[in-house]
């Protein structure tokens, strides 16, 4: 086996042998699903308690078409009564809240003073919809009075949405592109988290390196840039297996879950469905069709190349200058002061995806921070689902491999001066110097 | 004489300081070579320099003849004065992955090394972690781990330092044996009493430069002054002190003994002291007489001293 496999392999055994390591590989899946599955329950847990509520109606507003008892909320009407009564009622009988409507002249009167009690404040969804009922009920009132036939309004009720498409003729909509952003956003953040956890990893183990001594001993038998590599090699294989074992463990728990409480997965998306049923369960199934059919329509070869191409040089640029500050540093706290430099691309490239590619994929903020080879492994990654145009691909990677093999010289260069230094918390204007060594 | 290492006019600078400033050894084949120096002077630089760890600004080292290559580190055994393991890896399985990392076959370095494990009789550390074992048995196994390969060049450096007495001993058998089994060792140490007991040649740096080198035999002849210690038991030591004071070079002496004698150094103009004991014999009785021969650690501070 040549050295750079064997370091590679010592690198990888070391890691994934860790008690650590195998405690989070193992564990954060379960804490994960765990706590999905309880915010999820307890949501459940709190929308199965069914919540009575008063209705104080003084103008006698909905007694015509009276609020409808649903799953989860049943309505009580409280008549003859005091405001002050009614509220001491509901309280002794611990309904969940206290709807009251006044007696006023003007529609618009009513309607300004219409108040709904409770002991805490209230579920706003709740709210919501309760507001739009009266409202509704309100509204009917109004066109009466005004002698408009509802019946001919709701017949002039027009619904129009735009179909979006480009010159070229490929159809998007808001839709589709909030799916895109979604796809782009998850390879981003994919990428930082990776960047991060192993980064900071192929650091310490540089450190550890440094710290036990052993050093010297290793680069009197290979060459420091070997052994570089060979770390953050090593240590990108030791994060690619952790990661492949989280995503078959959270997808197994999932299902597996789902299935031992019996929830049902389309709930999930809509926890809460309580006061008004719009049918939206038919929506849900065009959405999901629709959701489809734009899977379908996005350029998943090209996606799938550029997310390996940009994971590779992001990483391994990102991961040499961990290397590189783990070897001029003797400690994990000193390497605070050169951690600045790191994460401040890393952040831009998050919050310019975050911002600036969602409101417009292709304006000028994007397309610059998709070429910076920093930031550009997120933002382009961001933007690839919208369709980038080849030559901003090309000089987007052609940036960055430059800088990948510029910054790996760099990093090699501090790393060999840096691995056999001892004792002195080093400066910017000190590894400047040690270029020249 | 055949030499297996030389370095050639090696120059070696940091930014603006210069930590080696042209410097040429040659160690001999099968010798113990000691490398020694002030604190500082560049000898880290120097085995570094050998290892490939560093390369030199101008300069050449040569091994066996030929223009140093990467691939000759498997023929070189370091141990750097700063030294240690990973803490968290079996030490059995430690020790193959550095010997491979220097070329050797994971078979022959598992041989090599339940042999030196039997040797030292540690068989049962092979499982042990690293952090397990105490200071003195990790400086153990790094000193296996160094030699696991059979390397010809062998560079210790303060090869003693964290052993106890009765390791220490042990080691330097080994080093001895392997010196006679051919290997060739280099010893940067400020220890002099094991330079006397070990080295064959010695090499001096002081501030970047080489001001000493050869054999160490020929360099105590070199460095020796005519001078002779002795011992003369007389009636009367002040008046034998004032008679001889006039026809030599002499200065009172200090050295263990049974009787109140006269305690002398004689400087002579040359080695050749026959008229001197003609003459110290007619006047006292001679109980001591021995030529002052420079140890290693007066030559050490003598040249330094020179030098600066």
């Amino acid at each position: 086996m040549s050295k750079l496999g064997l370091i590679i392999k010592r690198e990888f055994n070391s890691k994934v042998r860790n008690k650590a390591f195998i405690i989070m590989t193992i564990a954060a899946p379960f804490i994960m699903v765990a706590m999905v599955f309880l915010i999820v329950y307890l949501t459940k847990a709190n929308d199965s308690k069914k919540k009575t509520i008063a209705v104080l109606d003084q103008y006698e507003l909905l007694k015509a078409s009276p609020l409808k008892d649903s799953k989860t909320v049943e309505y009580i009407s409280i008549n003859n009564s005091t405001v002050e009564d009614a509220k001491k009622q509901a309280e002794e009988k611990e309904y969940y809240g206290l709807l009251v409507i006044p007696k006023h002249e003007k529609i618009e009167d009513i309607a300004k003073n219409i108040h709904f009690y409770t002991k805490k404040s209230p579920n706003v969804m709740l709210v919501e919809s309760l507001e739009e009922k009266v409202e509704g009920t309100l509204r009917q009132l109004k066109f009466k009075e005004l002698g408009i036939d509802s019946e001919k309004i709701k017949l002039a009720k027009i619904n129009s949405t735009f179909n979006l498409a480009t010159y070229t003729g490929e159809k998007s909509s808001k839709f589709a592109n909030s799916v895109k952003v979604g796809f782009g956003s998850i390879a981003g953040y994919l990428l930082m988290m990776f960047i991060m956890i192993y980064g900071n990893s192929v650091m310490r183990s540089v450190i550890e390196e440094k710290t036990s001594r052993i050093i010297e001993i290793i680069i009197s038998s290979v060459k420091p840039f070997q052994l570089m590599m060979g770390k953050i090699i090593g240590n990108a294989l030791a994060g690619l297996t952790q990661f492949a074992i989280w995503g078959i463990m959270i997808v197994l728990l999932i299902f597996a879950a789902a299935a031992y409480f019996g929830i049902n997965m389309s709930e999930i998306q809509q926890p809460n469905t309580d006061v008004t049923q719009l049918g939206k369960m038919g929506d849900i199934s065009a959405k999901g069709q629709e959701f489809i059919k734009i899977i379908s329509e996005l350029p998943k070869l090209l996606m799938g190349v550029l997310f390996i191409i940009y994971f590779l040089g992001g990483y391994l640029l990102y991961s040499s200058l961990y290397a590189a500050i783990g070897a001029a540093v003797d400690n994990e706290t000193d390497s605070q002061q050169f951690m600045m430099p790191i994460m401040f691309p890393l952040m831009l490239g998050v919050y310019v995806g975050a911002f600036s590619v969602v409101n417009d994929p292709h304006g000028p903020v994007a397309t610059i921070f998709s070429m910076i080879p920093l930031t550009s492994p997120i933002v382009m990654l961001m933007r690839v689902p919208f369709g980038v145009p080849a030559w901003q691909i090309i000089v987007s990677i052609a940036l960055l491999i430059g800088t990948f093999v510029f910054t790996v010289w760099l990093a090699a260069k501090i790393y060999r001066v840096g691995i056999l230094m001892y004792g002195k918390k080093p400066t910017y204007k000190e590894l400047f110097k040690w270029l020249r060594y | 004489m055949k030499y297996l290492l030389k370095t050639d006019n090696v120059v070696k600078k940091f930014g603006d300081f210069t930590a080696l400033n042209g410097v040429s050894i040659n160690v001999p084949i099968n010798s113990i070579f000691g490398l020694l120096g002030p604190n500082g002077a560049g000898k880290t630089t120097l085995i570094r320099i050998i290892n490939q760890i560093t390369m030199p600004d101008s300069g050449a080292v040569y091994l066996d003849g030929n223009q140093l290559q990467p691939s000759d580190i498997q023929h070189i055994g370091y141990m750097p004065e700063e030294r240690g393991l990973y803490k968290n890896m079996k030490v059995g399985e430690q020790a193959i992955y550095l010997a491979r990392l220097k070329g050797m076959s994971r078979q022959d370095a598992r041989t090599q090394l339940k042999y030196w494990f039997d040797k030292f009789d540690i068989g049962s550390w092979w499982n042990k972690k690293m952090e397990e074992l105490s200071k003195g048995q990790a400086q153990k196994i790094q000193f296996i781990i160094t030699i696991l390969h059979k390397p010809k060049l062998l560079i210790f450096d303060e090869v003693f330092s964290g052993f106890d007495p009765i390791n220490a001993n042990i080691i330097r058998d080994e080093i001895l044996y392997l010196r006679d089994e051919g290997a060739t060792v280099i010893f940067s140490t400020h220890r002099m009493e094991s330079v006397e007991e070990l080295c064959d040649h010695i090499a001096l740096i002081n501030k970047s430069n080489l001001i000493l080198e050869g054999n160490l035999i020929d360099i105590k002849k070199e460095f020796k002054t005519n001078t002779f210690q002795v011992g003369l038991v007389t009636d009367d030591n002040e008046k034998l002190y004032q008679e001889l004071t006039e026809k030599y070079a002499i200065e009172k002496a200090n050295f263990k003994s049974l009787n109140n004698e006269l305690k002398l150094n004689i400087k002579l103009d040359n080695d050749d002291s026959t008229e001197l004991i003609k003459h110290l014999n007619s006047r006292a009785l001679i109980n001591h007489f021995v030529e002052v021969i420079p140890n290693a650690s007066d030559i050490f501070i003598k040249a330094v001293k020179q030098n600066n």
